[in-house]
């Protein structure tokens, strides 16, 4: 019973907080581009009947309002149950995710109460298996959205959704399998606790696997530099152009969602979690003042995490397609392959004559990351092609020709 | 066209240096930029607070205004120069027959339709005793089309309001005319 109460309470705080965090965040965004761009952004709503402007922040109800009461259009030539399907699968996939993301652990004190795991979802063993799986329900969200809404454009940003996602998947997964196997887990608090033990986060030890981590992230919540699936200047909108009010909102949220938990992860795998030097302590169980600390560590890094998506999106010009595959498939799976090798091979040969030895481990294992790193990419830019042709194969466009002539 | 055709030019892509194959100079510099910028002096100017600064006002074309002579009449001589001249046919002027005696017509109405109006300024250009003239006001508006038809009151008025702040493009001429015909002093009840 109280097991129900717990789970409720903690479903509850989570929701009400992803919904008003992406609200806000989308304020953060359009002020952090707005200022990118020599402008102010929008600082103007307020309380409403008020003169009161509170730098703005009564915009995202605004938009959501907007949302709300805007006209929702659903074209003709639609196939209307996939169609309202598709973003509340997108919605739901994004949301659920949640339930596995760990804030710790905080006793209360009270005598006869076992510590409360703060996660909705406590001691989930394959945490970040769920994670990636769930995360992955996003591409059928993407596709039926823009297959059912009998567009090209749609259908065009669609494909190529799928193409990336599933691509990026690849490097996602060996990148985070290096995680998994230096702390020995799947469970997210066990990865946590393994970094907080030692002090060393896992972005100190295995830059690599970070490198190509951040990248598919990246590529997974579909953002610039890797946002070809709903890249304005091409595609009109991407999958969902086609849709508008409500079901648009629900598959903006949830992109947004997709970008907050990749930031999540990339904090619990590769930034300690609610860890920091000196802060917050680093046993695995704390009482509420530590845990509060913990929670606002946690929260701060991941928001860090998020700014730096923001800025990162007006840095960095939109990959081609081609180049997009390219850097899946030719750069970061080799790089997360060699990354996974390195920390297999660490733990099978080298850990125990190092242990022997007496020098500081995770020093050593740190060095030995960041020389790894160098020469991957080292070895990555020796191999890349210098120019690329593209011209179309002209032999082919003949012979296609030909081929279509004779019919 | 077919993508074989004889007449496309295909440029080499420039080979990139081993720099530029390491992505780190281009990362680098995006990065910079913007961080430059997020930092950076903000353009934006805060309306209705601020308002724009701008440089010229006499070079500027904003809203219409019918100038007045020196003693508050309507310089117009309804020659319908400007109407005539205007490329979006906004203007609507009804001449009738002047009540003074230094000219033979006048203007009973003047009209502009400053929703076709596009501001060109070809008006002010073709006038020959530089009545009308584009001010620098830029924010002029009204809640239903018909409050932006402006009439001749409205346009004497937007006149009054600026005529401190920018003077007649012609003073030097204006003064001319005026003491041409000195025994234009005698006003009555007539309309403006
Ligand atoms: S500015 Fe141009 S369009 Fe406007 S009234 Fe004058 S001539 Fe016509
Ligand atoms: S050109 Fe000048 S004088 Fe002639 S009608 Fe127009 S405003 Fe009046």
């Amino acid at each position: 019973m109280y097991l129900v109460i717990e789970s409720l309470i903690k479903i509850g705080v989570i929701i009400g907080g992803l919904m008003g965090a992406a609200a806000y965040l989308v304020l953060v965004e359009r002020r952090v581009a707005a200022w990118i761009q020599d402008r102010r952004g929008p600082n103007r709503v307020g309380i409403p009947l008020t003169e009161i402007r509170l730098f703005g922040l009564g915009q995202p109800i605004a938009d959501g309002v907007k949302f709300i009461f805007k006209e929702e259009f659903v074209p003709g030539h639609v196939d209307r149950l996939l169609y309202v399907a598709a973003p509340m699968v997108m919605f739901v996939a994004a949301t659920v995710l949640f339930a596995a993301i760990p804030f710790g652990t905080v006793d209360l004190g009270i005598a006869g109460w076992a510590p409360i795991n703060l996660v909705v979802v406590p001691g989930l063993d394959v945490g970040i298996i769920y994670i990636v799986a769930v995360s992955s329900i996003a591409v059928y969200g993407v596709l039926l959205g823009s297959w059912a809404s009998n567009n090209k454009y749609a259908f065009f940003g669609g494909v190529r959704s799928a193409a990336q996602l599933i691509s990026y998947e690849i490097p996602l997964g060996v990148a985070i399998l290096g995680v998994v196997l230096a702390s020995g887990s799947l469970r997210l608090e066990a990865i946590v606790e393994a970094q907080a033990e030692t002090g060393v986060w896992n972005v100190l030890t295995q830059p690599l696997g970070f490198l190509v981590f951040l990248v598919a992230s990246f590529a997974e919540s579909g953002r610039l530099p890797f946002d070809l699936a709903e890249s304005e200047q091409e595609l009109v909108g991407g999958f969902h152009t086609e849709y508008s009010g409500i079901k648009l909102m629900m598959y903006l949220v949830a992109e947004y969602l997709h970008m907050i938990a990749g930031s999540f992860l990339i904090v619990l795998l590769f930034l300690g979690g609610w860890h920091f030097w000196g802060l917050t302590g680093d046993g695995p169980v704390a009482g509420i003042g530590v845990a509060l600390v913990r929670i606002a560590v946690f929260l701060a890094k991941v928001l860090a995490v998020i700014l730096f998506f923001m800025i990162a999106r007006w840095s960095w010009p939109r990959f081609r397609f081609d180049q997009l595959m390219g850097l899946a498939w030719k750069v970061m799976l080799p790089l997360g392959l060699v990354n996974l090798v390195g920390v297999a091979v660490w733990i099978e040969y080298l850990r125990a004559p190092l242990a022997v030895s007496g020098l500081p481990e995770r020093l050593v294992m740190a060095a030995a990351g960041w020389l790894l790193l160098g020469v991957a990419w080292l070895a990555a830019m020796a191999a890349a092609p210098s120019a690329r042709d593209n011209r179309p194969d002209l032999s082919l466009v003949a012979r296609y020709r030909d081929s279509r002539e004779a019919r | 066209m077919k993508s074989d055709d004889k007449s496309i030019k295909w440029v080499e892509e420039p080979p990139l240096g081993l720099a530029g194959r390491s992505y780190v100079p281009l990362l680098v510099g995006g990065i910079t930029t913007t961080l430059k910028h997020l930092a950076g002096p903000k353009m934006t100017v805060e309306s209705p607070e601020q308002r724009h600064a701008i440089v010229d006002p006499l070079g500027y074309r904003g809203v219409h205004r019918l100038n007045r002579d020196a003693q508050g009449r309507v310089k117009c001589v309804a020659c319908f120069l400007c109407a005539t001249a205007c490329p979006a046919h906004c203007i609507d002027i009804v001449a009738a027959e002047s009540p003074w005696p230094d000219r033979e017509k006048y203007p009973e109405s003047f009209t502009i339709d400053e929703l076709r109006c596009i501001f060109c300024g070809m008006c002010e250009e073709a006038c020959p005793v530089d009545a009308i003239e584009l001010t620098s006001l830029y924010d002029l508006s009204g809640k239903s089309r018909e409050e932006m038809i402006f009439d001749k009151a409205k346009l004497l008025s937007v006149y009054d309001q600026t005529k401190d702040a920018e003077p007649m493009r012609s003073a030097q001429a204006d003064r001319a005319t005026d003491s041409a015909c000195p025994d234009s002093g005698e006003r009555g009840e007539e309309p403006i």
